[in-house]
Order: C-alpha cells, then sequence, then structure tokens
C-alpha cells in the first residue's frame, strides 16, 4: 500500500524583497485510495505546498521531508517525481506553443511508462478519456492550453490525469472557474481515474461544492503555512459557514 | 543599367527610428526608399563596417565578398520538379541560364549596399526559374559545394500571372558566394519562395531578394538559415500593385561561432495591400549571433495597407547575441493596420516545468519547447516534406549543442 507523507516542511521563497517564509511545518500523511480536503484563505500556501511536492525550482525546503513510501521526494528532480507516481493539477496549467496536445501526451505517457505506449490501444484510451471530459477531439491537434479557457484548461490537466495514472494526485483549485456543468465533468474523470487506479488524492479547493462531487475522507484547515485544524466532511461545511476568522485569529494569537 | 541616385547620406541607425511629429503622427528623418542604390560596385565606397547596413556585421570576414574580384561564371545547380499532391515528376517550372543583358534582368530592384553591386556587376548569366500553370508543384533548385573561391550569382523567378508553384532554393556544402535573386510575381499568381541555407560550417553567404509583386498576388517568402560561419539574406518585397500581399517568413539557428543575419525590407507602394513579417531564432553556443532588422514603409500611395511584423529569438545558452531592430515609417494615415514586435529571451522555466511535471527528463522537454517555438514559423511552410525535412534539421542542430 502506497502512502505519501509530508513532515514538518518549512519551505521559502526568495523574492525581489528578500527571503519569505510560506510554509511553517506542515504534517500530512495521504494513503493511496484516500481523499483530502485542504482548504484555506487565499495567500496561506496551498499552492506553495502543491508546488513544493512537484518539486518547482522557486521554492526551497529549509527543514522537513517528504516521504513516497519511504523514499526521499526531495532528492528526486522534477521528471523523477512524476515517474515516481505524483501528478499535480495545477492551478495555472502552462501554454506550450508549438507543441500539441496528441504529441505533449504520448511523449509524457511514454517518459512515464519507460516505454512507447501500444498504438491502437493508446489513441483509444485518449479518444475515450476526452470524450468522457466533454472535450471535442479538435483539441488533440491543438498546442497544450494555447487558447484554452480557463475550463477547458482544468479538463487537460484531468485529461492528463486519467491517461498518465499516477498513484497520487494533488488537485490545485481544479474547481476554479468551471460551469456547474464542466464541474460535474471534471469530478466524475478524477472519481473514475480513482476508482480505476486507486490513486490517493489531495484537493486544495476554496468551495464545499466541489465535494458535493468527490466525497473527501478528511478536511484540513490551511492557515498561515501550516495545518490549523483537521476533522471529517462535516469540517468543510462548517468553513463554508463560519469562514477562517475562527483560525486567523488563533494564528495571530499564536504569533 | 542607370544608376538610381536619389541620395548619398547614410541615415544613422538613431535616424532610423521614429521621432514625434507635431500632430502626434510618427515621421521618420529618412524613408528607406531614399537610400543609395546602384548596380555599379564603384558607387559604392569601401566597406568600413560603419555603415548602417553593416555595423550588425562581421565584415572582415567576407572582404573579398565586398570588394575582391568574383567569379561570375555559372554556378552549378540540380532541379527537381514535383507535383504536391503525389510527388510525381511535374511540368511547370523551367529552368534556364540567359544574358546579363536580358530584358528579363533588373525589373525587381537595384542594390542598396556593396556586396550585392559587386555580385551585380560580376554575374556573367542569370539562372532563369519560370513558373507557369495553376497546378501546385514544387521545383527544388540545389546548389552543392561552390568552392572556397569567392564568386556571384544572379537569379530571377518569375511567376507567370494565375501561376501557383513553390521553390526551394539551397544551398549545401561550401561556399563564399554574394548573390541577388530577383522575384518577380505575376497578377494573380501564388508563389512560395523558400531560400534554404544548409551550408557547410566555413561558407559565407551574402544575399539580398528583391520581389516584385503584382496585382492581387501572393508571395510567401521564407528564409530559412541553419548552416555556414556567416549567412545574411536580405529580402525586399516591394507591393508595387493594389491588392498584392506577403508573407515573410523566417527561421533560423545559431550555433557557435555562426553569424546569422537578416535584414528584411516590406515597401506597401499601392492600396490595399498586405503583409505579414514573422522571424523566429533560436541561438545556441559561445558566439552565436543573429541580426533581425525589419524594415516596414508604408508609402503615399498604400492606403489601406494591413501590415504587422514581428521577431522573436530563444536564447538557449549564455554567451549569445540577438539584435533585433524592427522599423515602421508611415507616410499615409489612411491604413487599416501596421504594427511590429520584437522579443528575445531565455527559456521560459515554467514551460520546462510543465513538461517536466509529467515525467518528461530535461533534454526532451527543452528539445520539445524549442521545437514548438520555431515550429510555429514551420508550420507555416504549406510544404508537409518540407516540413518534416527542416523538423530533423532542427532537432539535428539541438542535439549538436
Ligand atoms: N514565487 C513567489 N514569489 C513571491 N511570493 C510568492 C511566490 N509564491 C508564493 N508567494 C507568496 O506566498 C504566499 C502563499 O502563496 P500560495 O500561492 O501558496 O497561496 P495559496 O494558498 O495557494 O493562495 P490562493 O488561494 O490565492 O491560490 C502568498 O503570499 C504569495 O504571494
Ligand atoms: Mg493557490
Amino acid at each position: 500500500m502506497s502512502v505519501l507523507e509530508i513532515k514538518n516542511l518549512h519551505v521559502n521563497v526568495e523574492t525581489d524583497q528578500g527571503t519569505r517564509e510560506i510554509l511553517r511545518g506542515v504534517d500530512l500523511v495521504v494513503n493511496e485510495g484516500e481523499i483530502h480536503a485542504i482548504m484555506g484563505p487565499n495567500g496561506s500556501g496551498k499552492s506553495t505546498l502543491a508546488y513544493t511536492i512537484a518539486g518547482h525550482p522557486k521554492y526551497h525546503v529549509v527543514q522537513g521531508e517528504i516521504l513516497l513510501d519511504g523514499e526521499n521526494v526531495l532528492k528526486m528532480t522534477v521528471d523523477a517525481r512524476a515517474r515516481a507516481g505524483l501528478f499535480l493539477a495545477m492551478q495555472y496549467p502552462v501554454e506550450i506553443p508549438g507543441v500539441t496536445v496528441t504529441n505533449f501526451l504520448r511523449t509524457a505517457k511514454t517518459a512515464i511508462d519507460g516505454e512507447a505506449p501500444a498504438i491502437r490501444g493508446w489513441v483509444k484510451d485518449v479518444r475515450e478519456s476526452m470524450s468522457n471530459l466533454k472535450m471535442d477531439s479538435a483539441f488533440a491537434e491543438r498546442n497544450v492550453n494555447e487558447g484554452f479557457s480557463g475550463g477547458e484548461k482544468k479538463r487537460n490537466e484531468i485529461l492528463q490525469l486519467e491517461l498518465l495514472k499516477p498513484r497520487f494526485a494533488v488537485l490545485d483549485e481544479t474547481d476554479s472557474g468551471l460551469d456547474v456543468d464542466a464541474l460535474r465533468i471534471v469530478s466524475e474523470g478524477v472519481n473514475r481515474a480513482k476508482a480505476n487506479t486507486g490513486l490517493g488524492i489531495l484537493l486544495i479547493t476554496h468551495y464545499t461544492r466541489i465535494l458535493r462531487y468527490i466525497t473527501p475522507d478528511f478536511v484540513h484547515v490551511f492557515v498561515g503555512g501550516r495545518i490549523a485544524e483537521q476533522g471529517g466532511r462535516e469540517l468543510a461545511d462548517r468553513l463554508e459557514e463560519e469562514g477562517y476568522d475562527r483560525f486567523q485569529v488563533a494564528e495571530a494569537a499564536a504569533e | 543599367m542607370p544608376a538610381q541616385m536619389t541620395s548619398t547620406a547614410m541615415p544613422t541607425a538613431e535616424q532610423h527610428g521614429f521621432r514625434p511629429h507635431s500632430d502626434g503622427a510618427f515621421v521618420p528623418v529618412q524613408t528607406r526608399s531614399e537610400r543609395f542604390r546602384s548596380v555599379n560596385v564603384e558607387d559604392f565606397a569601401p566597406v568600413t563596417g560603419r555603415e548602417h547596413e553593416w555595423k550588425l556585421s562581421p565584415v572582415a570576414a567576407f572582404a573579398d565578398l565586398t570588394s575582391g574580384v568574383l567569379d561570375g561564371s555559372r554556378v552549378e545547380i540540380e532541379t527537381t520538379v514535383r507535383h504536391a499532391q503525389d510527388g510525381a515528376d511535374a511540368t511547370g517550372v523551367d529552368v534556364s541560364w540567359i544574358g546579363r543583358d536580358d530584358a528579363r534582368v533588373g525589373r525587381t530592384g537595384i542594390p542598396e549596399e556593396r556586396a550585392s553591386a559587386n555580385a551585380w556587376s560580376t554575374f556573367g548569366e542569370a539562372l532563369l526559374i519560370t513558373v507557369t500553370g495553376e497546378d501546385e508543384k514544387t521545383a527544388a533548385v540545389t546548389r552543392h559545394g561552390l568552392g572556397d573561391a569567392p564568386r556571384a550569382a544572379h537569379t530571377v523567378i518569375e511567376a507567370a500571372p494565375n501561376s501557383r508553384g513553390l521553390i526551394v532554393l539551397r544551398g549545401t556544402g561550401e561556399a563564399r558566394l554574394s548573390e541577388n535573386v530577383e522575384i518577380v510575381v505575376g497578377e494573380g499568381a501564388s508563389l512560395t519562395v523558400v531560400s534554404l541555407q544548409e551550408w557547410s560550417d566555413d561558407a559565407v553567404h551574402l544575399a539580398s531578394h528583391f520581389a516584385r509583386l503584382g496585382r492581387d498576388s501572393f508571395l510567401k517568402h521564407i528564409v530559412v538559415s541553419l548552416g555556414g560561419k556567416v549567412v545574411r539574406v536580405n529580402p525586399s518585397t516591394h507591393l508595387a500593385e493594389q491588392g498584392s500581399d506577403v508573407e515573410a517568413l523566417g527561421l533560423y539557428f545559431a550555433d557557435a561561432g555562426q553569424h546569422l543575419e537578416q535584414q528584411v525590407f516590406v515597401h506597401h507602394d499601392a492600396p490595399h495591400t498586405r503583409s505579414r513579417v514573422t522571424y523566429k531564432g533560436a541561438l545556441q553556443g559561445a558566439g552565436a549571433r543573429t541580426v533581425w532588422v525589419g524594415d516596414v514603409l508604408i508609402g503615399n500611395a498604400a492606403v489601406g495597407t494591413d501590415s504587422y511584423e514581428q521577431n522573436r529569438n530563444l536564447v538557449l545558452t549564455d554567451g549569445t547575441r540577438a539584435d533585433s531592430v524592427p522599423n515602421l515609417e508611415i507616410e499615409t494615415g489612411d491604413i487599416e493596420g501596421a504594427g511590429h514586435a520584437s522579443a528575445t529571451g531565455r527559456f521560459d522555466d515554467e514551460q520546462l516545468f510543465y513538461l517536466m511535471a509529467r515525467g518528461i527528463r530535461e533534454d526532451e522537454a527543452r528539445r520539445l519547447v524549442v521545437r514548438g517555438f520555431l515550429t510555429e514559423v514551420v508550420q507555416k511552410i504549406g510544404s508537409p516534406d518540407l516540413e518534416k525535412r527542416l523538423i530533423a534539421a532542427i532537432e539535428a542542430e539541438l542535439e549538436g549543442r
């Protein structure tokens, strides 16, 4: 059974104004097949956590560990982390001019599996996943994320999640900017991926509406660069009603 | 042939920019069309490297071409003509040699610098490539191994009214060549000309292309420079008749020690003409050097002009230098649009991160991004065979790191 462990994680980012401490001791354990929702105010460090797991060079880990089945993830390059089974659906997916979705998907799949996928099965898988996500087949020949609407970019992230079959996925505000239909379609995609591969999910969100479709096993409240409280589904509802004030006051008092 | 002497003053780089006019419009100090021009090399002073048209070029590397005696005899060529659709042998493109006094020479433009004039003064015969017929066909004219002695060449490409075709003028092997290429696009014709520089490492190639577009004609002009020590291809397009349209594309990849230059000039000189200039280049390795100068002149007569030019350079390593200089001169207020963009940048690390976060190794991710960057131009060529070949050539350049 796979497990992703984050232990006492402290992360800094270099800014023009100097070094800034963003994550201040995050502890989190995600087991295979579990869904953890992370909710927290803007700027609390949720994306920083996501990027740090994926290995973005801008974020410097100054203390703590990330382990995937006991292996030190922090020692791995970005691509090695992906090949080890980690996946990040980005809050703002990047445009890659001149690289088609088809070419990109095939290259990524080949890299992750260590061999090129059998052509016929692969083409069928791609077509099926696209149609499940209600993506027009014309997207296959478009350049990655170029000119995609916000919602189309998010579908494209989930398309990759379905096709690349990671062991753990971090979904950074995959629900933001989606209309009700798209939200349902994307959520179904995530649930399908989980049903097929049993992956563990770290779901970063501001809204409980996605939790109606994707049921979390745990909810974590993220404030000031660390987890301030954890609970079950009911915690999300409480947050939606009360906001984060309670935690931020506590946070300020602790400073 | 009479030299056209409109002005002997050489503008400086500063003079080529804009100066705000009191009514808010931009008026250039001296227009590009007033540059000194002559077919006679003796009319130009010896090249010092300070002249506006040479100041970004390594003039010492090719003094033989600007001031030496050139061999103006025929260069050996190899020609194939094929149907665009099925690749079968085709007709409709004829290649022959004509005398320097032939009336078909000198209809498109006149040299604006000494290397071009030197070639014009000394070429013996001109290579004439004529395109006729409305079916799509592709002709490849290859010059291979021109040796290490300085040479002159002159080529006239003529597309008959309403004809269609794609001409690839390719250079491989050794060369020290200064040449002029005239392109005459007849009324209603649609012509693509690809100048493909795949010379060997020590080659020097200086070329001036002069295109004149007839009424409602279309020219796609593509400069692809990959091989050679110094390659300078300067295409000028005269949109001389109503409704003419040019798409000028360029693609270059400079390695260590390579100088690749292009000075692109588009002259809107008739109503409702259109131009799109897109040049993209990559630089990799110490001393890799590229120059792009894009001049667009929208003349008095060119009402309803629609023009846009852009140059983008991707810097892959330290120690490279890319110059990118767009100039826009507008003499009429009555235009549809005119714009330019120029950018030289490093590799986008966010693109790299995105690809690597999907398991793709760094070197392959870089390849994908560079290839993608240049592919935008390749995709516009409109010849699948050539596109495939060029993508392979770009990959080879990338691996040569
Ligand atoms: N590269 C960076 N340079 C400077 N500051 C940064 C950088 N990345 C993050 N930060 C800062 O760190 C803090 C946390 O940012 P982060 O994006 O992790 O927040 P978030 O919780 O994801 O917020 P949101 O809900 O708005 O997405 C913010 O104050 C942000 O401005
Ligand atoms: Mg965020």
